[in-house]
């Protein structure tokens, strides 16, 4: 396997696979979808991004801890369920709004668009702390023990 | 509060403030001051659904409005929100207890977070209304007490985590394929539709045997007697403050799940089921003592009694009346106290003799006369001597046993009383009465060995008070028990919160 091809590749597809895991999470409210999937497409982008790029290259990249990312997804996904529980109605009940768009057309924007977020953010989190901890465990566990 | 935010509440504080805690910086403090105040606010939410299903009567919440056979159906009726207030007391007494005795790396590290991961799925598992997302509950519970017992990396945690967490899975596996079969059995997973749909399927054989499934799948959970062999073998491993939190909380959700499957659900063939669970329960009982027996190891001798004390409630699950099932919650909520006094006050034992094994131990009594009244009060209250709390549970099941004529098991639970007494008086003589056993002088003058401090005292005596009060007032609590036995033999109250439309 010639890694410059890989990495040319790479370096090419990655974009276009994390705009559509964006895609996917986005239709997912009423077609085939959702942040679940979306954050394993992404999950797949950067991956794939890992593997092919030279070692040094993915060590000195600066990187948000994915554990964090996970969190921060498991607390947008909680918070999306609290507005209408402070409507008194149940936990993760959708609230929608129209948002008029200039030109004619409305947006449609609610809890649930948030709540799927949760989920990108969450699953991408997830995954990419087990890759990362799976491709280098001792190196991150250093780093760990320092921080 | 409205019943949406009551039902929803115990799970979004467990599990927000288990993220909120992961997400603070890497000390102490400030994980065990997010762990406390979530502990807090459960036991406040707790009491207040408790007070709020005895003056309504059964709540029932359907997250995100999708209605009761097809959503996320959030239930509490009385034996849930007391164990969910149960959940949050002793979810508070370890946080305590830990930020007393645990080392600071550990505090500093996952350790609350998962803590609140687990006591949040103990309170899923309290509150949920469909099997399935029991089954995702009990899993998200036993996915952080995995990490728990393994958490100080030491090699026999290793060895323990491998055979509890085999034993789980198999545990789970279980669970899931009955989950499965009983889906494809009657169409739906929703407890209430269930309840109203199984005694009119055709297949009662089939049904049957989903029912011991889950009674095996439960079983499992809980430590009965024949698949209690993972407990014994992994929970004297970790620091007290997890055991404690072990033996207070998980074996309770297994119990919690075969109360709420066996009163609401396999109701059809008492004959066969509830005969199973009452051997069942004589011989958890009869081999936890006496597994108890051969014990050294304070750790591993209260473990035993953990799952004797497990037979008495399927015992008062397998009677199936009003008085049984009060006495089975009445015990249930004593028991979770002595036991986790107990553990407590093993490890303040150890802090102060250095050991776990008793026959190291000795003189604790002159040494550290508060720690052995504390050790007193419990140990008493398990064997059920009065005035203590488990001299009422244990008369209620007696009592229920007898009048309806079960001599068998009744004899069993009065002669597992007195074999308890003589484990706890062998405590109380090795750790507590006799000499050291290097310093045979130590006799005459009290050592001033180790000083126990208030921060691992105090939990202990929080305890204590709390047995003598139910044991002095033990009316209210057999009373609440008697109402809540009552919604679990007439289920209507809680198959119509739960099936009605929204409105």
């Amino acid at each position: 396997m010639n890694p410059v091809v890989l990495c040319t590749v790479a370096r090419m597809m990655a974009p276009v696979l994390l705009l559509f895991s964006l895609v996917l999470t986005v239709r997912g409210h009423d077609s085939p979808g959702g942040g679940f999937v979306g954050g394993l497409l992404a999950t797949a982008a950067f991956t794939l991004l890992l593997v092919a790029q030279p070692e040094e290259l993915v060590r000195r990249r600066p990187r948000v801890d994915p554990t964090r990312l996970a969190i921060t997804g498991l607390l947008v996904a909680l918070g999306s369920g609290l507005p209408a529980l402070f409507l008194g109605r149940p936990f993760l009940t959708g609230l929608w709004a129209q948002v008029p768009l200039p030109g004619g057309g409305a947006l449609k924007l609610g809890t649930p668009q948030l709540f799927d977020a949760g989920v990108y953010l969450l699953v991408l989190g997830t995954a990419m702390a087990f890759i990362l901890g799976l491709l280098h465990g001792e190196e991150e566990e250093a780093r760990e023990r320092e921080g | 509060m409205t019943p949406p935010l009551l039902l929803t509440l115990p799970l979004l504080v467990c599990l927000g403030s288990a993220a909120l805690a992961h997400l603070c910086p890497r000390r102490a403090w400030p994980r065990r001051g997010v762990a406390l105040a979530a502990m807090l606010a459960l036991t406040a939410v707790g009491l207040l659904l408790l007070v709020e299903v005895r003056r309504q009567g059964v709540l029932a919440v359907q997250l995100g409005e999708w209605a009761a056979p097809f959503g996320i159906t959030l239930v509490a009726d009385l034996l849930s929100a007391l164990l969910v207030l149960i959940a949050g007391v002793m979810g508070l007494t370890v946080v305590l207890y830990s930020a007393a005795t645990l080392a600071p790396e550990l505090e500093a590290g996952a350790y609350y977070a998962l803590v609140l991961v687990l006591v949040g799925g103990v309170c899923g598992g309290f509150l949920t209304g469909d099997l399935f997302n029991l089954f995702v509950w009990f899993e998200v519970m036993l996915g952080a007490s995995f990490v728990l017992l393994a958490l100080e990396a030491k090699q026999e945690q290793f060895e323990a985590t491998l055979k509890y967490m085999t034993l789980s899975l198999v545990g789970s596996a279980v669970l899931l394929t009955a989950v499965g079969m009983l889906y494809g059995v009657a169409g739906t997973l929703n407890m209430a539709d269930l309840a109203t749909r199984l005694p009119g399927l055709e297949r009662p054989g089939l049904v049957s045997t989903v029912a011991v499934l889950f009674l095996v799948a439960f079983s499992l959970k809980a430590g009965a007697f024949p698949l209690f062999f993972w407990l014994p073998a992994s929970y004297h491993t970790p620091p007290v403050a997890v055991t404690t939190l072990f033996s207070a909380l998980l074996t309770k959700v297994g119990v919690y799940a075969l109360v709420r499957t066996f009163t609401l659900l396999f109701t059809q063939d008492v004959g066969l089921t509830h005969t199973v669970l009452l051997v069942m329960g004589g011989l958890t009982m009869v081999t936890g003592v006496l597994g108890a027996v051969a014990q050294y190891d304070v750790r591993r001798l209260l473990s035993f009694h953990i799952i004797s004390q497990i037979g008495y409630l399927l015992a008062g699950l397998g009677l199936l009346t009003q008085e049984a099932l009060a006495a089975l919650i009445a015990f249930l909520v004593h028991y979770i106290f002595a036991k986790s006094a107990l553990f407590l006050v093993s490890g303040a034992t150890a802090r102060a003799s250095g050991t776990y094994d008793l026959q190291q131990m000795g003189n604790l009594y002159r040494s550290h006369p508060l720690l052995a009244a504390l050790f007193f009060v419990p140990a008493l209250s398990l064997a059920g001597v009065p005035p203590f709390s488990g001299f009422f549970a244990k008369l209620a099941l007696i009592r229920a046993a007898l009048r309806a004529e079960h001599w068998l098991i009744a004899g069993t639970a009065a002669g597992v009383g007195l074999l308890t007494l003589f484990s706890m008086m062998k405590i109380w003589r090795e750790a507590f009465w006799k000499g050291h056993p290097q310093d045979p002088a130590a006799k005459q003058e009290a050592p001033s060995s180790v000083n126990v401090g208030w921060g691992v005292l105090g939990p202990c005596a929080a305890l204590a008070l709390v047995m003598g009060v139910l044991g002095l007032g033990a009316r209210p609590l057999l009373e609440l028990a008697d109402a809540a036995a009552g919604q679990l033999l007439e289920p209507t109250g809680y198959i119509q919160a739960v099936l009605r439309r929204p409105p």
